[in-house]
């Protein structure tokens, strides 16, 4: 197994989106002709199959849909993580955007609940890569 | 059309087991060769086969061994836990359409072995749809899975205690079934409440075991069924199902994550299908994990959305309720063969030789993986 975090790979279709979490942005990718906005981001657009495409900023604000709290076994990076919460959240700004990262709990698990607002940070991992990670409002 | 044209008229297996020192390839003959003699079908005859993608055996390898005939067709069907019913559905279109007059399916896997779980094959870099929830630390199918069923439980209000019905309904068929890896191993609600986290909010028991084994079966048109020596299982309705935005595991960037493939699949499945939910006699619902039981009995009907887990703890599925599910034990508790064993027992069922037998059983419905792109098949007697 591997030691060490596993890393997206990045993509013509996804390297702007990886490009802006570097830069502390949240980026949602919209088709560059019928502006329907899509998560995961894609080649095409499944509305109108332009493969013309933009990308807009967001807040990153989000409500938590759900959550898990994964246990060993894992993979050794998060074994020696675990306890750790990953959630599901939905962007504010879209009704059907949702995306997994992890939940700061700041060692308090239990105070992590379905329908808690959230506030977005980014984890840099490496030169090209920064996680959005969400943090709980109080 | 594929409806009663053809039917399982034989079901074979190996021993059952967390670790068998035999290879993949030999408990796939093994199981074949038991599934062909329980038909009472000449190896010779069979002309087509239907495996997963997932199986590592090749048919060639199969066909060399069991010494098949000519093989007129051959297919795989693809998502792990969403294929069984694929694999078989595709071999009995291929016999109803006529290109082919016996088909053998099969699955052998030794999955006992830790190392053997795909997750731990994680890449360092991920090229897939993975690289948007793995780098989180959202790994394995327990984990994608779990993420449902916390929503499901905080929107219905439902507690631990309620998800602990499933497995503890499961066991109790285990217990009563001398082939299942369970049977000597009982379970209540205390051991339940007490058991480790896997991914909170499942434990252990919410988990499918991790198990070696090979299962097959065999399919052929109903005019050389009715000439053999089995009741026939008579194939009466085949659908797959994949809907929108879903990915491998997951329907989380969909409508709602909560409404899976298999609403797809049951919605076409009823359509073609000349019974209803409430006729079906037994079901035979894939079990990786706890969660798909109830998910999947919303998602086909018998029940309204938020409505599984309460029936469930108000027996719903035991041997005297209204829909005995998984009378083997299911994955949970019987064997995992990437739910080959719900096949097995809904012919069982049908023919009347379970053990755990529901009365008088004429339709038993099997489903796949809730969590997958999936299938389902309606089973019938004569």
């Amino acid at each position: 197994m591997i030691e060490t975090i596993p890393i997206p790979g990045i993509e013509d279709f996804d390297k702007v989106y990886w490009e802006n979490c570097s830069k502390n942005k949240l980026t949602i990718q919209h088709c560059g002709d019928c502006n329907e906005a899509r998560f995961p981001p894609r080649h095409m657009c499944p509305i109108c199959q332009s493969i013309s495409h933009d990308w807009k900023e967001v807040s990153g604000d989000a409500v938590l849909w759900s959550f898990v709290i994964p246990r060993p076994p894992l993979l050794p990076v998060f074994d020696k993580q675990s306890p750790y919460v990953v959630g599901l959240v939905e962007l504010v700004e879209y009704e059907n955007i949702r995306i997994i990262g992890q939940i700061q709990t700041n060692s308090n698990i239990d105070s992590i609940k379905i329908g808690d607002t959230l506030t977005i940070d980014f984890k840099k991992i490496n030169n090209e890569i920064s996680l959005p990670y969400w943090v709980k409002n109080n | 059309m594929l409806k009663d044209k053809t039917a399982i008229v034989g079901i074979g297996q190996t021993e059952f087991s967390k670790s068998i020192d035999s290879t993949e390839l030999n408990l796939a003959c093994k199981a074949i060769k038991n599934a062909l003699g329980d038909a009472g079908i000449s190896p010779d005859q069979v002309d087509a086969l239907g495996s997963f993608t997932y199986e590592e055996t090749p048919e060639f390898e199969i066909a060399r061994n069991l010494g098949f005939g000519n093989l007129t067709y051959w297919s795989q069907a693809p998502y792990g836990g969403g294929a069984s019913c694929a694999a078989i559905g595709q071999v009995a279109m291929a016999i109803a359409s006529g290109i082919a007059n016996v088909g053998v399916v099969w699955r052998s896997r030794k999955r006992g072995d830790p190392s053997s779980r795909m997750w731990s094959h994680t890449d360092e870099k991920i090229f897939d749809h993975w690289k948007w929830s793995r780098p989180s630390g959202l790994v394995r199918p327990v984990d994608e899975s779990s993420m449902l069923i916390r929503r499901y439980m905080h929107q219905y209000d439902y507690s631990r205690e309620s998800l602990g019905a499933v497995a503890i309904s499961l066991r109790k068929y285990a217990n009563a079934n001398h082939e299942a890896l369970m049977q000597h191993k009982f379970l209540n609600l205390e051991d339940y409440m007490e058991a480790r986290m896997i991914s909170d909010p499942l434990c252990l028991f919410d988990n499918c075991l991790e198990s070696d084994g090979a299962i097959a079966i065999v399919i052929t048109n109903l005019d050389i069924a009715k000439k053999l020596q089995n009741k026939p299982a008579i194939i009466h309705a085949y659908s797959q199902g994949m809907n929108k935005e879903h990915q491998l595991m997951t329907h989380y960037h969909g409508g709602d994550p909560l409404e899976s493939s298999s609403y797809v699949t049951a919605s076409n499945l009823w359509n073609l299908s000349d019974y209803s939910p409430k006729e079906i006699d037994v079901a035979q619902i894939y079990d990786a994990f706890s969660p798909m039981i109830p998910f999947s009995l919303e998602a086909y009907n018998f029940c309204s959305k938020g409505e599984a887990l309460k029936l469930i703890n108000d027996g719903l599925i035991n041997i005297d309720g209204e829909l005995p599910v998984n009378t083997s034990g299911g994955s949970l508790s019987e064997v995992y063969l990437h739910g080959m064993n719900l096949v097995t027992e809904a012919v069982r069922q049908i023919r009347g030789s379970a053990a755990s037998q529901v009365n008088n059983a004429k339709l038993a419905l099997i489903t796949t993986c809730d969590a997958t792109p999936n299938a389902a098949i309606l089973l019938k007697g004569e």
